[in-house]
């Protein structure tokens, strides 16, 4: 791609500059407040994930940066420029979408040439670049095909190679691999990743799952009624979330009062013992009724009653003997440690555990 | 009663339905091919004669070329009238939208005899006299209508995200229009040509009062079957106009059916 007079300003500030800068941005949809004042900066080659339950802003904020929805009020800045009001053709932004929204009347190949055909690169040219495109998805063969004669996973690749091809300094992926049965989605992980490193290219990718969200990421924004509950990488998310919303949205997760303090205490950080007296001092350790059994392999996962009523999930690796497993309605006790475990807060409320 | 026996008598009861709707085109068809001039069983032997006939006859091939006229110019009206309207209604999101929706619609909805009525008094108001202007005018009234349906189906069901997936990928909203709205729009306007083609051609209600002193096909049958005159000819144009009829609806149907299955 040639230089124009935008990119060599981009890239003189681009050190200090990152690839999207968010700055109080509201959208509302009638009375819903779809995106309620975020603020939010994306580095440059940064993999990042807006994560949260559908109605959450995520997709909103995610088709503003793409410029298919206009906004009531903030900014949106793609290195160092202000785009909040810039068409969708005039962004150096491309989207992966979710339908992959694939042209049905253009080949494989056609799809993938079309960004490159629209600003006008010379045939030649632009057949080599999408036939290279293509070979990083691994559909070199499937040029000639339409896209109803592909698989869903095959179509989701043309979309990837259709938006990659035009070197995006921002890639935009909303939910792609939402269509893709388990295993061909964690294929594509691994694949979406090692195609991010080899373009160095910023990725925002949109998901509801938490699992995939944390195996891909950099960093990660939860979102939660249009507005961003915490933003950090995966271990940050996972190990001090600062709110008992992301502690439950980010895997299982109990609120454990300690000291006029609530704390987050994942089930694997909890020790499930018979004889307390052989814990170290600074656990506390709290008698309880195993209530529930699940044996997952691995690990056996057990919801245990305390004397106040509070149900408790605690995860056991299954390490040693068959008898290992404790059956339900064992009385044990259960201890953790206060401090290594992540406060939340003060405590108030009484909480179960989430899923 | 057993399942087969129940599924028996449904076949037999359609084929019935089938007879029903068809026997009288049959019979059409028939005795277009008589050889006799006099409609009796059984035919008396089998001819082409009567085709030779309404091919020499200068009133049929009069009325013929005012009723391709008519059909083809009102199509063409059709469908720069037709899509425009619905890139308006789809694109646009404008006070009154669904009154107009609803207005474009109902001329085919309509009785015949209304917006034929209509349009004979709105014409001798106006001092026009009837000619073949007006008979364009009073077909396109509903062949509007067949290419904006039509139009309006596929903008609704293609455009949002390919639209969308075109600007992204840098393409300027005439390059979107050019490249991706209009490709996938060539079977539905060439469907909407074909019915909007074979509504005109055997249209009859609205031409009689649109038409004055000239005669278009099904005008023409019409007036040889009501003189009893000339009724082995008048079979063998009926052939013609429900070959000429049938073709492009089978063929927008079948262009509409392959579009569906994606």
């Amino acid at each position: 791609m040639t230089q124009t007079a935008d990119d060599v300003t981009a890239g003189v500030a681009s050190d200090a500059t990152a690839a999207v800068r968010i700055t109080g941005l509201h959208k509302s949809f009638g009375a819903v407040r779809a995106v309620d004042g975020v603020d939010l900066t994306i580095e440059k080659g940064e993999f990042f994930t807006m994560l949260g339950p559908s109605g959450s802003g995520k997709t909103t904020l995610l088709r503003i940066i793409g410029g298919f929805e206009s906004v009531d009020r903030g900014t949106v800045e793609i290195f160092g420029v202000d785009m909040t009001r810039t068409p969708p053709y005039d962004r150096d932004v491309n989207t992966v979408f979710q339908n992959y929204a694939l042209f049905p009347h253009m080949t494989v190949q056609d799809n993938v040439e079309y960004g490159l055909r629209v600003k006008r690169v010379p045939k030649k040219k632009r057949a080599d670049t999408a036939a290279d495109a293509l070979a990083m998805v691994g559909l070199t063969a499937m040029g000639g095909r339409k896209p109803d004669q592909l698989s869903g996973g095959q179509r989701q690749r043309v979309a990837l190679a259709r938006a990659i091809v035009n070197r995006p300094k921002v890639l935009l992926l909303d939910e792609p691999l939402g269509a893709l049965d388990l295993k061909l989605r964690q294929g594509m992980q691994l694949e979406l990743k090692r195609i991010q490193r080899e373009a160095g290219i910023t990725f925002i990718y949109v998901t509801h799952d938490q699992e995939e969200a944390l195996t891909m990421s950099d960093r990660i924004a939860v979102f939660h009624k249009g507005q961003i509950e915490q933003a950090g990488t995966p271990v940050e998310i996972y190990e001090q979330p600062s709110t008992e919303y992301v502690a439950g949205f980010i895997g299982v997760s109990n609120m454990l009062d300690h000291a006029g303090l609530t704390y987050a205490v994942r089930p694997e950080r909890i020790r499930m013992v018979t004889d307390p007296a052989s814990e170290p001092p600074d656990a506390v350790c709290v008698p309880a009724v195993v209530r529930e059994v699940i044996y997952l392999g691995v690990n056996t996962r057990y919801t245990v009653g305390l004397a106040s009523g509070q149900a408790v999930v605690v995860i056991r690796p299954n390490g040693g003997a068959a008898d290992n497993v404790i059956p339900a309605g064992t009385d044990v006790t259960i201890c953790w440690w206060p401090t290594t475990s992540h406060s939340i807060g003060p405590s108030g409320q009484m909480s179960t555990p989430k899923n | 009663m057993t399942g087969t026996t129940s599924r028996v008598l449904l076949r037999i009861w359609a084929y019935l339905v089938v007879a029903f709707l068809f026997f009288p085109i049959a019979i059409v068809v028939l005795y277009a091919f008589n050889s006799s001039n006099v409609q009796a069983w059984p035919l008396p032997g089998f001819s082409t004669q009567w085709f030779t006939v309404a091919w020499h006859d200068n009133q049929v091939r009069d009325a013929l070329w005012l009723s391709v006229k008519a059909g083809l110019i009102s199509t063409a009206i059709a469908l720069v009238l037709g899509s425009l309207a619905s890139f308006g209604v789809h694109k646009f999101k404008f006070f009154g939208r669904e009154t107009i929706s609803f207005l474009v619609v109902l001329p085919l909805a309509l009785p015949g005899i209304i917006t034929g009525v209509a349009l004979n008094s709105a014409f001798s108001f106006a001092g026009v006299g009837l000619s073949l202007m007006t008979i364009i005018i009073g077909h396109a009234t509903f062949c509007v209508v067949v290419v904006y349906n039509n139009v309006l189906a596929r903008l609704r069901r293609v455009s949002g995200s390919l639209v969308e997936a075109s600007m992204d990928l840098g393409a300027r909203p005439w390059q979107t229009f050019r490249l991706v709205t209009m490709p996938s729009l060539t079977t539905a306007l060439v469907s909407g040509a074909l019915l909007a083609f074979a509504l005109s051609f055997d249209e009859i209600i609205v031409t009689t009062f649109t038409a004055g002193a000239q005669n278009t096909l099904p005008l023409w049958i019409f007036g040889a079957i009501r003189l009893g005159q000339q009724l082995p000819e008048v079979n063998a144009v009926v052939l013609v106009v429900l070959v000429v009829t049938i073709l492009p609806v089978a063929i927008s149907t079948r262009l509409t059916g392959r579009e569906g299955i994606q």
